[in-house]
């Protein structure tokens, strides 16, 4: 694998993370993210989603006329996530169940359009597919984690396993119920972008707008 | 399959579309086409193949909210084993009686709903439920010791705020005393109509007696946790959801009432004091 193809895999991880820098993909991220399990879920329903996505997309990008595109990224896209959420209804009913309509949504996802238009529109399929599946795993990564904050600290639990044994069933741990509610994603994203940016600075943003602090002295 | 993946930048795309200019309606046409009756493909085949198994994963999670319903549902151990022993059996239920009519197990209520050779309409003043029309006979799922039927769940279905709500309601063998509710398809509010999947509420119906002696049924659901004259008929509703909590009560009301399993419920009342057959 050349220098360019392991950039396009790698670099979405923690470099150019979707969710934690270009901050896509947030709202699947509040609402899956309560127990682990359907969290991995979805995390490879988007990652298979995406890397195949980038693949076609790259494949016919030079056939497709500029002003019918995003209608062609759309449809195939949404092709895509039709066949996922028909395998996980076979196969995973119980997951499916659970993860209603967010596999549906997929098709909405910016991470997927953005990765599209922004970089298989412009270059060839195999990379194409390495930056889709970068982006999957970089958005895995951020759900993983969340998910795995929040259903322990949350119910004492991960993946169903009791891990912390609950003062209502005669343990010493008392459930956080913040951490099984949407907002509590929030914050735990916040955290991450956080430590992110203090660990590597150069994804910290100038501000836009600094508010003009005019001294009475001054004036006066 | 889309043409040429590998083609250098420069090189042309061969064959029809290359002769046609690049922003040409006619291509673009063509192009969308094409990858649309790709996608269908892709997307009707998907869907073609995995119905089978679909199908048999919608039939567990009937089988499952049957056993939840009545009180039997073991997680560690498979739905299918716990699911024999239950007897499934059909009703016609106007008279009440077991017929042989109809697969019990593989039962789709909506469809039987809608053939006129197996289903009635339901008159207007008497469909509380909202049904509009009812198959002519139902299954039932009986759980049955010593020959003397313990638990009998009931399919039950019923309009609420956005959605008929699909499920079971599971009786003592007494067939007034509830064992049980479950759903196992609707498409109410989440959060809101859809904590009747909540296991808290419903173990709230749990021991209400639902029906009295002379066949009148009594459920109800009402606002705040019941107190005073009439709690062992009454169930707290739900908060925020009240129309959907209504909806429950109804189809509840209905599938025991005289229009729906009653007259068989009242023949099982018979049947257990009596001789026990």
């Amino acid at each position: 694998m050349n220098a360019e193809a392991k950039k396009a895999l790698i670099e979405p991880i923690v470099e150019n993370n979707p969710v934690i820098l270009q901050v896509l993909g947030i709202c699947s991220a509040l609402a899956v993210t309560s127990r682990l399990l359907p969290s991995l879920i979805m995390s490879l329903a988007l990652t298979a989603v995406i890397a195949f996505a980038c693949l076609f997309i790259s494949m016919v990008r030079k056939a497709v006329p500029a002003n019918v595109r995003i209608i062609v990224q759309m449809t195939i896209i949404a092709s895509l996530v039709i066949v996922v959420d028909q395998l996980l209804r076979a196969y995973l009913p119980e997951v499916s169940r659970q993860l209603s309509v967010f596999v549906g949504l997929i098709i909405t996802n910016c991470i997927v359009l953005g990765r599209a238009e922004a970089f298989s529109m412009k270059n060839g399929p195999w990379l194409s597919f390495l930056d889709g599946l970068g982006h999957g795993l970089g958005y895995s990564a951020i759900l993983i984690i969340v998910a795995t904050v929040r259903e322990l600290f949350g119910t004492g639990a991960l993946l169903g396993y009791q891990l912390l044994p609950l003062k209502s069933a005669g343990g010493w741990y008392e459930p956080n119920g913040l951490m099984v509610l949407a907002p509590s994603a929030f914050f735990l994203i916040a955290a991450i972008i956080w430590a992110v940016r203090e660990w590597k600075p150069a994804q910290k943003e100038e501000p836009e707008f600094r508010i003009n602090i005019v001294h009475r002295q001054e004036v006066s | 399959m889309p043409p040429d993946a590998t083609a250098p930048e420069t090189a042309g795309q061969g064959g029809f579309f290359s002769r046609l200019p690049a922003d040409s309606p006619v291509r673009a046409f063509a192009i969308v086409i094409a990858v649309c009756v790709v996608c269908s493909v892709l997307v009707s085949g998907a869907a073609v193949v995995l119905a089978p198994v679909q199908k048999q994963n919608a039939l567990r999670i009937q089988q499952r909210q049957i056993l939840q319903a009545a009180g039997l549902f073991d997680p560690s151990a498979g739905v299918e084993q716990q699911f024999a022993q239950v007897t499934p059996r059909m009703v016609d239920l106007a008279t009440g009686e077991y017929v042989d009519t109809g697969d019990p197990v593989d039962f789709d209520v909506a469809a039987e709903s809608r053939d006129p050779g197996s289903s009635q309409a339901v008159p207007e003043d008497l469909d509380i439920a909202k049904i509009r029309r009812r198959p002519n006979a139902m299954p039932v799922y009986l759980v049955e010791q010593d020959g003397a039927v313990e638990t009998v769940v009931l399919p039950v279905h019923g309009y609420g705020l956005w959605s008929t709500m699909y499920g079971y309601l599971a009786l003592e063998g007494d067939g007034r005393t509830v064992k049980g509710i479950t759903f196992y398809q609707h498409g109410e509010t989440p959060g809101l109509g859809g904590e009747i999947d909540n296991p808290s509420w419903q173990a709230k119906w749990t021991g209400k007696q639902a029906i009295d002696d002379s066949g009148r049924v009594l459920l109800q659901v009402v606002k705040g946790e019941p107190r005073g004259e009439g709690v062992e008929h009454q169930v707290d509703g739900l908060a925020g959801a009240t129309l959907t909590a209504r909806g429950v009560e109804n189809l509840a009301r209905y599938w025991l009432g005289e229009q729906g399993f009653g007259p068989y419920l009242a023949r099982l009342t018979s049947g257990n004091e009596g001789s026990g057959g």
